[in-house]
């Protein structure tokens, strides 16, 4: 039974039409052969434009580097593959790039491994791939080796990617979360909640308008920036996906064994995101980003590390929230009006959108 | 926010917290109907603010929490249904019902065996779902006060108006004043004054309140949910309190008017008559929900799909919700409360709906963190 | 059941009775409303929205309301704005 009609899955959602069946993926794809062959080279290789990639090689070298090595790794999969300010394509270079970049390193490889359910529209595979290509040009990454494989119709939703990201660490590296401070200062980088609640909206067809649109972008100017600016005055930096910036609070509170304190009205939330969390009652703090960090900063570096972050485009509305504090009984604390410190709790699950 | 945000003023609600703490002589015991003002009162923290001054007991308007196991487990086997028979039921529901525990897991537990659930913001898009997929047999689970009857009442009347034999209503709306009535009658009663739920109010208007105000002689206040609204409807309480007086008194006058909405009433009305319902925790209450009028019944999932129902009921034993309901007892006197009981591994409903007084306390006092003064 | 969010009408889209529809907007983002248990609703309104549907017109008179009451305090207690 295909259910994709109200699962609002690809070919709903997909704005490219969707024509004869030989204009979709098909099991043949990934069997080998010439088929494959041509398919990989005309339709994947072919868009992200690297020539090394055409010697279709079984693996690729890469030249040395000076410092020392960064690699991670991420599996994406999205409903729908697109979503007002992006797509999944855009969000598997993004996310890899920014892993790698809150980490302390210049993004320089990624590998990419594509997942296809037979009968994906060639069309959507196509916009996808420009999707990844674009993003790969903008963050200055390469991508040096790839896999292709077709699953059967249902097997798989649509597409699913696996970016794996290779970056050269820039020394002095951020010690990270364990090594947090009391008195350390907490930012973020921009308007919360942005992703989760695009794709949450182009998922659930909740009709707002204008339709809310994701952050999906790329955290390492910001992050590079930050790190030439403040040097070892940086503590730690983490983008603020599944979760929101809560999750990350938590794990940072953890790591360090301090109590990470917020106050509410210094939380940077855009006027349509605020609205949309209010009708369904969620709380940004809760929801997913996918191109805006917490970072944590020596006590009194918080001024320059704004002035780093509002001179760039991407994080002009960065905006201190709280500090590190010395462990109390509750992890993580939000002040609200009355100005006593509440415990914030940890998301549970995915936001849904609830009416009492 | 117009409306939202001139109302979460610090300073105006330090005054009216100022207020309440020098008009009240003694430590009152108030009841906040409605779980939403539950959430308010915790999340804003003003029942700490408060505490000594005041005794918040929270009472039983959460129609998540007090929604029969058996329409959980009803919602669970229609959304099961596709995998066991040729009705291909998709079951729509709010999200806050999504995570409620039935004796055989929850809605997204079934989603992970094969349920179709999907989860809209109103009815009225789940009409629009059966009006795009005449194949399916689009189901929404219909729970909530006098507040959510009128748009439930209307996605019927919508459905009708639009021809579409492929949507029906599981209803589960209960009403929030014979429950409110159930608990003044109790041995055990507590409650010295009623804040009213401010937006079932603004459906059902307060007229209804004067007989219970001379029955059982204690003040009604219609009240809202944002700090400032639940700040002045707890002052009004105190003040007749202190004064001796029983009135209704209506502290959310720009929502809420005597009558109610007429219009609103009207289209419940057509769609829905008064019955006995069972709450979860409390049993039976006499009137105490709504249910499709004859003329309806084409549209009422329980009359159309013939479940089973064979398979048993299982309610915790460990869990407390009916004292918690009640007011009988508070989150944190319940042995189970942060132990066998978390919103990741509920007991009962209350532990996991959003105005579910369990998870107010786990989200907002648990652990308790002291003020910081300054 | 209880979310109820205040937003603005901002133009119908639906006008016919009984099933008329709005768009209403919540600080920077609009959905469409059902207007149905609110005839008299006007653009330029605050409405109540639970749930998709405008459950009654906010009235800015008595919104207004509470503050009155909060100058009254003030006055009782000779306060000033800020005091606190």
């Amino acid at each position: 039974m295909d259910d994709r009609d109200i699962n609002a899955g690809w070919p709903l959602n997909c704005p490219a039409p969707v024509s004869a069946d030989s204009d979709r993926v098909l099991l043949a794809h990934g069997e080998g052969g010439r088929m494959m062959r041509r398919f990989i080279r005309d339709r994947i290789i072919r868009p992200l434009g690297n020539p090394r990639l055409l010697s279709m090689d079984d693996a690729a070298s890469l030249s040395r580097i000076d410092g020392d090595l960064v690699m991670t790794t991420d599996s994406f999969v999205v409903s729908p593959l697109f979503f007002p300010g992006g797509d999944i394509g855009s969000l598997c270079v993004y996310g890899t790039v920014n892993d790698l970049a809150v980490s302390g390193a210049k993004p320089l490889y990624l590998t990419l491994s594509l997942i296809l359910e037979e009968g994906l529209p060639l069309v959507v595979l196509d916009r996808i791939l420009r999707s990844i290509a674009d993003a790969a040009t903008q963050t200055d990454v390469h991508v040096v080796a790839g896999d292709t494989k077709v699953v059967p119709h249902g097997a798989a939703d649509g597409i699913f990617i696996n970016t794996t990201g290779i970056g050269e660490r820039i020394e002095p590296a951020p010690p990270g979360p364990t090594n947090l401070f009391e008195g350390d200062e907490l930012i973020v980088t921009g308007p919360i909640g942005r992703h989760g609640i695009a794709v949450l909206c182009a998922r659930e067809d909740l009709a707002m308008e204008p339709k809310p649109i994701s952050d999906c972008g790329s955290l390492a100017i910001a992050a590079q920036a930050l790190h030439k600016g403040l040097g070892n005055r940086l503590r730690a930096m983490r983008d603020a996906t599944r979760g929101g910036v809560a999750a990350v609070l938590h794990e940072w509170a953890e790591a360090s064994q301090r109590t990470l304190a917020i106050n509410e009205s210094d939380i940077p939330v855009s006027g349509d995101i605020r609205g949309v969390c209010e009708l369904l009652g969620l709380d940004p703090l809760h929801i997913a980003n996918e191109g805006t960090m917490l970072i944590a900063v020596e006590r009194g570096a918080g001024d320059s590390a704004q002035r780093i972050l509002h001179s760039l485009p991407e994080s002009k509305h960065a905006a201190r929230i709280g500090s590190v504090m010395s462990k109390q009984s509750s992890a993580v604390t939000v002040t609200r009006m009355f100005g006593r410190q509440q415990p914030l709790d940890e998301p549970q699950g995915a936001p849904l959108p609830r009416i009492c | 926010m117009k409306f939202v945000d001139e109302y979460r003023d610090p300073i105006a609600a330090r005054k009216l917290l100022e207020s309440i703490r020098r008009s009240a002589s003694q430590r009152w015991t108030l009841m906040e109907v409605c779980g939403g003002q539950t959430h308010g009162l915790l999340r804003h923290g003003i029942e700490i603010e408060l505490e000594g001054t005041i005794e918040l007991i929270h009472g039983p308007g959460c129609p998540v929490c007090v929604t029969p196991l058996e329409s959980i487990d009803f919602a669970h086997e229609l959304a099961m249904l596709h995998t066991l028979s040729d009705h291909d039921v998709v079951l729509t529901s709010f999200g806050d019902m999504l995570r409620i525990p039935g004796s055989r897991g929850s809605l997204l537990d079934a989603q992970a065996q094969g349920a179709q659930v999907r989860t809209v913001y109103s009815p009225l898009d789940a009409v629009q779902l059966a009006k795009k997929n005449p194949n399916k047999e689009i189901v929404f689970f219909a729970v909530g006060f006098e507040t959510t009857a009128p748009a439930t009442a209307l996605a019927v009347k919508q459905a009708a108006e639009e021809g579409l034999d492929n949507f029906r209503l599981l209803v589960a709306h209960v009403r929030v004043q014979p429950a409110m009535e159930m608990l003044l009658q109790s041995p055990h009663n507590r409650v010295q004054a009623f804040l009213a739920a401010g937006h079932v109010c603004t459906v059902m208007g307060y007229a209804s309140y004067e007989s219970l105000v001379e029955k059982y002689q204690l003040p009604i206040v219609v009240t809202g949910f944002e700090p400032l609204d639940l700040l002045k409807g707890i002052l009004a309480c105190v003040r007749q309190l202190e004064a001796g007086q029983a009135r209704v008194e209506n502290a959310y006058a720009r929502s809420v008017h005597y009558e109610g909405n007429l219009q609103a009433q009207e289209i419940v009305r057509e769609v829905y008559e008064v019955g006995d319902r069972l709450w979860r925790g409390f049993g039976m209450i006499p009137n105490g929900g709504l249910q499709l009028r004859r003329q309806w019944r084409q549209f009422d999932a329980q009359q159309h799909y013939a479940l089973f129902g064979s398979l048993p009921i299982i309610e915790s034993r460990q869990c407390r919700s009916a004292d918690v309901l009640a007011g009988r007892i508070k989150p944190l006197d319940c042995a189970a409360f942060g132990n066998e009981c978390t919103p990741d591994a509920p007991l009962g409903a209350p532990m996991v709906s959003s105005e579910g007084a369990c998870a107010a306390y786990f989200r907002y006092r648990n652990p308790q963190v002291n003020p910081i003064d300054g | 059941m209880c979310l109820g969010i205040p937003g603005q009408v901002v133009k119908f889209t639906d006008a016919s009775k009984p099933y008329a529809q709005a768009e209403v907007e919540f600080d920077g983002v609009r959905r469409v409303c059902s207007m149905a248990c609110v005839p008299d609703a006007v653009v330029g309104d605050y409405v109540i929205v639970h749930a998709g549907i405008a459950i009654t017109r906010v009235d800015p008179e008595e919104a207004n309301r509470v503050f009155d009451e909060l100058a009254a305090i003030n006055e009782d207690a000779g306060w000033k704005d800020g005091q606190l």
